[in-house]
C-alpha cells in the first residue's frame, strides 16, 4: 500500500466507522491504533455490520477469521491491503 | 382502595395514522372526514386487485428525529418506524421524561402489539439467506422482524424495568392491549404501561387479503370513496397500516404527577367464539360479541344504557349490518334509544393491528373535542342497520356531545374479540 491510498483508505474507514461511534464519542476520536469496542465504544454487535460495510467498500471478502483479527483501524487497513492483493502464483519447484 | 381496584386513567397519546400524524392533525382529520386512502401504482404493477390503500405519509427529516443515524442504517421495518413514532410521543405527551442515564423505571411497562413486523426487511433477508449469503443480514435484521422488536426498541429507548411485550391477536391486538394494560395497572403490578400496536405498509402485508377477495376492487380510480363502513354499498375493507398508542396510568399516579387526562378505562374484556355458532377464522361468533360486550360492561360497572357512543369495528363489509346487530342486543337498545355509533376505517382503511390502537386514540379525542366524530361514505346506510337503529345515530357529520362513556370494540382472524369502555374523566 502507497502513502496515498493509505491516507485514502484511513478517511474511507473513518467514514466506515462513523455512524457506529456512541453518541458520547466523537469521529475525531478515531485514530490509527484505536480499539474499535475497548476505545471507541462500539457496540461489539455491530462489528459484523462494520465488516460488510468494509467488505461493499473495498470489494472484498473477509472471514470469520478476518473479523476477530480486526480489533483496531490498523488491523483493519492491514486487512484491506492483504485482501486486495493478487494471490501470487506458487513458484514451479525446480 | 385496595391494590385490586386501582383506577386507570391515560394521559398520553401518540399516532401515525393514514390521515394524520401527531394527535392535532389527527384531530382535525377525523372531524373533517379526510380521508388517507390513496392509489398505490406498486400495487397496480404486481396485479393486485384492490390497488389503494390507507398508510401513513411520513418525511425522511420527520423519522430522523426519532432514530439515530445508525439507527436508521438498513432500517426497513415501517411498522417500527410507526410504532416509535406512535409510542414516543405518547411518553412525551404523557409528560414524561426520558432519562438515558438513569435507571430503569421499574414500574413503567411496554405491551406494544403487532401482527407481522417488518415484512420488507424479512423479504431482503429471505433473499440473502436462499442466496447463500447469510451473513449479510447484519446484526439488525432480528429486532427489525421479530415480533417485541417494536416493545424492545421503545423499551430500551425510554427506559421501561416494567413488563415489556408484545401481544397479538391479529385485528383485535391495539384494544386487547388496553386491556391487558388495564389489568396490570389495576391489580398493582405497574403504575404505567404503555400500550399501542402497529402494522406494516406493503404489498406483502395486504397481499393475502387481496388474494381472499374480501378488499375492494372497484374503486382505485376513486380510492376515497372505497371504504364504506355502515354503507349499503359496503364492497369490503380497504387495507391500512400505522401506529397508534395510550399511556395508561394509576389515577393515584397520575395524580402525584399533575398529569393531564384523557379518559378512565373502566373496564374491559376479551374473549373468543371457538369458530363456534357460526364463527370462523374469519367470521364472528355473534353470541361472543355479545358476551364479550356484556362482560366489558358489567366489569366496568356500566349499564347498556348509559353508553353514549359507539367506536365500533365496521369494517365496510356486509358483516357491518351484523355487528350493529349484537351491539343491539347486548345493550339492550334499538331504534331512536341507541347511542350514536362512528367506524373510523371510512378514511383509515382497516389498519389490521393497529386498527385498535389508532380508532382507540381518536375515540378518545371526541372526549377532548367535545364531539362525535361523523362517518363518511355511508349517505346510503345499511338496509340492515336502518331496520335496527334511527339513522340519526350514524351521524355524516361531526356532532357536538358532551359524551360520557364511549364504549370500544375490535374483532379479529381466529375469532377473536375484545372490547373496552372508557368514561369522561371526573374526580
Amino acid at each position: 500500500m502507497n502513502s496515498m491510498n493509505t491516507e485514502a483508505y484511513y478517511q474511507k474507514l473513518k467514514d466506515i466507522i462513523g455512524p457506529y461511534l456512541p453518541e458520547d464519542v466523537s469521529a475525531d476520536e478515531i485514530q490509527m491504533d484505536s480499539h474499535l469496542v475497548n476505545e471507541l465504544n462500539i457496540n461489539s454487535a455491530n462489528l459484523v455490520d462494520i465488516i460488510l460495510d468494509v467488505e461493499d467498500e473495498f470489494d472484498i471478502t473477509l472471514e470469520n477469521a478476518d473479523m476477530d483479527a480486526m480489533q483496531t483501524v490498523r488491523d483493519a487497513m492491514e486487512l484491506i491491503s492483504k485482501k486486495q492483493q493478487p494471490d501470487m502464483p506458487e513458484q514451479p519447484g525446480i | 382502595m385496595g391494590a385490586m381496584d386501582r383506577r386507570v386513567v391515560v394521559t398520553g397519546m401518540g399516532i401515525c395514522a393514514p390521515n394524520a400524524t401527531g394527535l392535532d392533525a389527527f384531530a382535525l382529520a377525523l372531524r373533517e372526514g379526510r380521508s388517507g386512502i390513496r392509489f398505490l401504482p406498486e400495487l397496480k404493477t404486481l396485479n393486485f386487485g384492490c390497488q389503494i390503500a390507507g398508510y401513513p405519509i411520513i418525511t425522511d427529516e420527520y423519522i430522523n428525529n426519532y432514530f439515530t443515524v445508525l439507527e436508521r442504517k438498513g432500517l426497513r421495518s415501517n411498522g417500527l418506524i410507526y410504532g416509535v413514532i406512535a409510542g414516543r410521543d405518547a411518553w412525551n405527551d404523557a409528560g414524561l421524561e426520558i432519562d438515558p442515564d438513569g435507571e430503569p423505571d421499574w414500574a413503567s411497562g411496554i405491551l406494544f402489539g403487532t401482527g407481522l413486523l417488518g415484512v420488507d426487511k424479512f423479504r431482503e433477508s429471505v433473499y440473502h439467506v436462499d442466496e447463500g449469503q447469510v451473513r449479510k443480514l447484519g446484526s439488525n435484521s432480528v429486532m427489525q422482524t421479530m415480533a417485541s422488536g417494536i416493545s424492545a426498541f421503545l423499551g430500551g429507548m425510554l427506559g421501561c424495568g416494567n413488563q415489556v411485550s408484545t401481544n397479538s391477536s391479529a385485528c383485535s391486538t391495539g384494544t386487547e392491549g388496553i386491556h391487558m394494560g388495564w389489568e396490570r395497572i389495576r391489580s398493582g403490578q405497574a403504575d404505567r404501561m404503555l400500550v399501542g400496536s402497529c402494522s406494516d405498509s406493503g404489498p406483502y402485508i395486504w397481499g393475502g387479503f387481496d388474494a381472499m377477495r374480501i378488499l375492494p376492487r372497484a374503486y382505485n380510480d376513486n380510492p376515497e370513496a372505497a371504504s364504506r363502513p355502515m354503507s349499503a354499498s359496503a364492497a369490503g375493507f380497504v387495507p391500512g397500516s400505522g401506529a397508534g398508542a395510550l399511556l395508561l396510568e394509576s389515577l393515584e399516579s397520575a395524580r402525584q404527577r399533575g398529569a393531564r387526562i384523557y379518559a378512565e378505562v373502566l373496564g374491559g374484556a376479551v374473549n373468543c367464539g371457538g369458530q363456534r355458532n357460526g364463527g370462523s377464522m374469519t367470521a364472528p361468533n355473534p353470541i361472543a360479541i355479545r358476551r364479550c360486550i356484556r362482560e366489558a360492561l358489567e366489569r366496568s360497572g356500566i349499564g347498556g344504557r348509559e353508553v353514549d357512543s359507539i367506536n365500533g369495528h365496521l369494517t365496510a363489509t356486509s358483516r357491518d349490518a351484523e355487528e350493529i346487530g349484537n351491539w343491539s342486543v347486548a345493550l339492550g337498545r334499538s331504534g331512536n334509544d341507541f347511542p350514536l355509533v362512528n367506524s373510523f376505517k371510512s378514511t383509515l382503511g382497516h389498519c389490521l393491528a393497529a386498527a385498535g390502537s389508532i380508532e382507540c386514540v381518536g375515540a378518545l379525542l371526541q372526549f377532548r373535542e367535545g364531539v362525535v366524530f361523523g362517518n363518511t361514505n355511508c349517505e346510503d346506510l345499511h338496509p340492515g342497520i336502518a331496520a335496527l337503529i334511527a339513522p340519526e345515530k350514524v351521524p355524516l357529520r361531526s356532532v357536538a356531545l358532551p359524551m360520557q362513556i364511549l364504549a370500544k370494540a375490535s374483532f379479529g382472524f381466529g375469532d377473536v374479540n375484545a372490547c373496552v369502555i372508557f368514561k369522561r374523566f371526573t374526580n
